[in-house]
């Protein structure tokens, strides 16, 4: 047990305490570190410049959320529909494209989305004429990427509380007289929040700190707080800065994780009394 | 599930039909077109081998994959040994705080560009220098704790009591582990390992901050990413099927090696 915890102590625990100490300090002259303590490097979040690249990635990331919550919820309530030997499979299947290489998943919409791609081809056979319209290096390429890549994770995160259910919830609002709409929205949907916020909770915070997708799919053109590390350690060498930024997206990670945990909290606790109510009523 | 569907005319199987297109068709695509003669992307010409032969003749390649290898093959061994131990150290205990779960925890969940920079800014403060052996480091991080929670899941159905009663009939400490511990959770332990190799073969991030500067410790990831950034050639197709040929296959043993231990 012991060399285990030794060596995430020695390369995980204390290399991030160093990065929460490096935010504290001063960038030097020739972009070394001065020691000296600063509260600036948070400040310089809310400089015009990097306050727009926050919106602008946190409103990517949450388009993308939005979107593979609304498809992966659709997925996992489906294949938690189908026939019980058959939903192992379905699982594995849709979780093992998030096993592979996640570039050349990014990459393979390189191969669709740019101009001589499929996409375009496909539009010539349906009669389109003239310049083939630029679908790669766009938002849209860039959320369509991010979706893609963690879509598999949304449903799976999904899927566990979709099967856990009790059908005699469902049956218990429809034999009170409940439509199949508001069924859904008022029984199903609440007991099923806690995957749905644990899901979105990852989609959101890895989105928010991607730099490959970005610069793959958007060319470039597309800043995500990810880039913004990236560029702090490997080009701009303002490594104070950089700290400040992960630890930003670090403290997001957690409060949502937080609010998802206070979530589940209440959903388990309305479960039980859901379940009470259907033995009973 | 409250309303089971009947299947073939529910808009549920649509739903299916749309997910696994939209997930499958993009790597479908890319697999075809590894093997088209022509190389161009959106005219067949042919099947053909051709540009899988051209790989094995690019020695930037070659040298990359052997890294790769490297790295995956010593963290996976490190990761196995460390997470199999930490994951029996654990579940012998049966009572340990939260602080060390959140521990176990955190290298599978932290952002991997928080990881990478946390770790380029550790070596270089420390004057070390970086090249495969930082990435191997680096790996063996969140192998453990992948290995260690495939293990534990499996020791969680696991008969301590078998253990008491090998060393009430004599057995030395060794002896149970390596006759009776031992075989129980061994098919966790090789999924626990494959996985670990899979996730080392595959990561970019991490090894693209700790593997310090020039092309001598470049792995299969990093040149993937550079090729792609230059643009879209018949090479890569074919690299990335072979890369995803390997992480699917280990995956698949894996996940079958897992489920004939967990019930």
């Amino acid at each position: 047990m012991a060399p285990a915890l030794a060596w995430l102590a020695a390369l995980m625990v204390v290399p991030c305490g160093l990065v929460l100490a490096l935010a504290f300090f001063r960038r030097g002259i020739y972009g070394g570190i001065e020691y000296t303590f600063t509260l600036e490097n948070f400040g310089l979040a809310f400089d015009p410049l990097y306050a727009g690249i926050f919106l602008n990635s946190a409103r990517i990331a949450g388009t993308a959320t939005l979107i593979a919550v609304v498809i992966g919820y659709a997925a996992a309530y489906a294949i938690a529909a189908a026939p019980r030997r058959l939903q192992p499979v379905f699982l594995f299947f849709a979780v093992l494209p998030f096993w592979s290489n996640y570039l050349i998943r990014t990459y393979a919409w390189i191969v669709l989305l740019n101009r001589e791609g499929l996409l375009t081809q496909l539009l010539r056979w349906f009669g389109y004429e003239g310049e083939p319209p630029s679908l790669l290096y766009t938002e849209g390429a860039v959320i369509t990427g991010l979706v893609y890549n963690y879509l598999p994770f949304v449903i799976l995160a999904c899927y566990a509380p979709l099967a856990r259910l009790n059908p005699e919830l469902g049956e218990a609002s429809r034999d009170l007289g409940a439509s199949a709409m508001t069924t859904f929205r008022r029984v199903i949907l609440p007991l099923t929040l806690p995957g749905i916020a644990a899901g979105a909770v990852f989609v959101f915070v890895l989105s928010i700190g991607n730099f490959v997708t970005p610069a793959l799919l958007g060319g470039g053109r597309f800043q995500m707080i990810g880039n913004l590390v990236y560029d702090q350690f490997l080009t701009a060498n303002d490594w104070p800065f950089g700290a400040a930024l992960s630890m930003a997206l670090i403290a997001i990670m957690m409060l949502l994780l937080t609010v998802q945990a206070m979530a589940a909290e209440r959903a388990s606790g309305r479960a039980r009394t859901a379940e009470g109510d259907a033995a009973h009523g | 599930m409250a309303d089971r569907p009947k299947p073939g005319r529910s808009p549920l199987w649509l739903v299916l039909t749309l997910v696994y297109g939209f997930l499958y068709i993009p790597i479908a695509v890319l697999v075809a077109l590894s093997f088209n003669e022509g190389g161009l992307p959106t005219v067949w010409s042919g099947f053909s081998l051709k540009w899988y032969g051209s790989l094995a003749a690019n020695s930037e390649i070659l040298s990359a994959a052997l890294n790769t290898l490297i790295v995956a093959l010593v963290s996976t061994a490190i990761a196995t040994l460390l997470g199999t131990l930490l994951a029996l150290g654990i579940e012998m205990r049966r009572r340990h705080g939260r602080a060390l779960e959140a521990l176990i925890f955190a290298p599978m969940i932290i952002p991997d560009i928080v990881l990478a920079i946390a770790l380029l800014s550790f070596f270089s403060m420390l004057n070390i220098t970086m090249g495969l052996h930082t990435i191997v480091l680096a790996h063996v991080v969140f192998n453990l704790a992948f290995v260690c929670s495939v293990v534990r899941a499996r020791l969680k159905s696991f008969d301590w009591s078998i253990v008491e009663a090998s060393s009430d009939l004599g057995a030395s400490a060794t002896t149970t582990f390596r006759r009776v511990t031992l075989p129980v959770i061994l098919p966790a332990v090789i999924a626990g390992a494959l996985l670990a190799f899979t996730l080392s073969v595959d990561e970019f991030i991490i090894a693209y901050f700790t593997a310090g500067a020039g092309r001598a410790s470049t792995t299969l990831p990093m040149q993937i990413y550079s090729m792609i950034r230059f643009g879209i050639t018949p090479e890569i197709n074919a690299l990335a099927t072979i890369v995803m040929a390997v992480s699917i296959a280990a995956l698949t043993l894996s996940q079958r090696l897992n489920r004939t231990v967990a019930p």
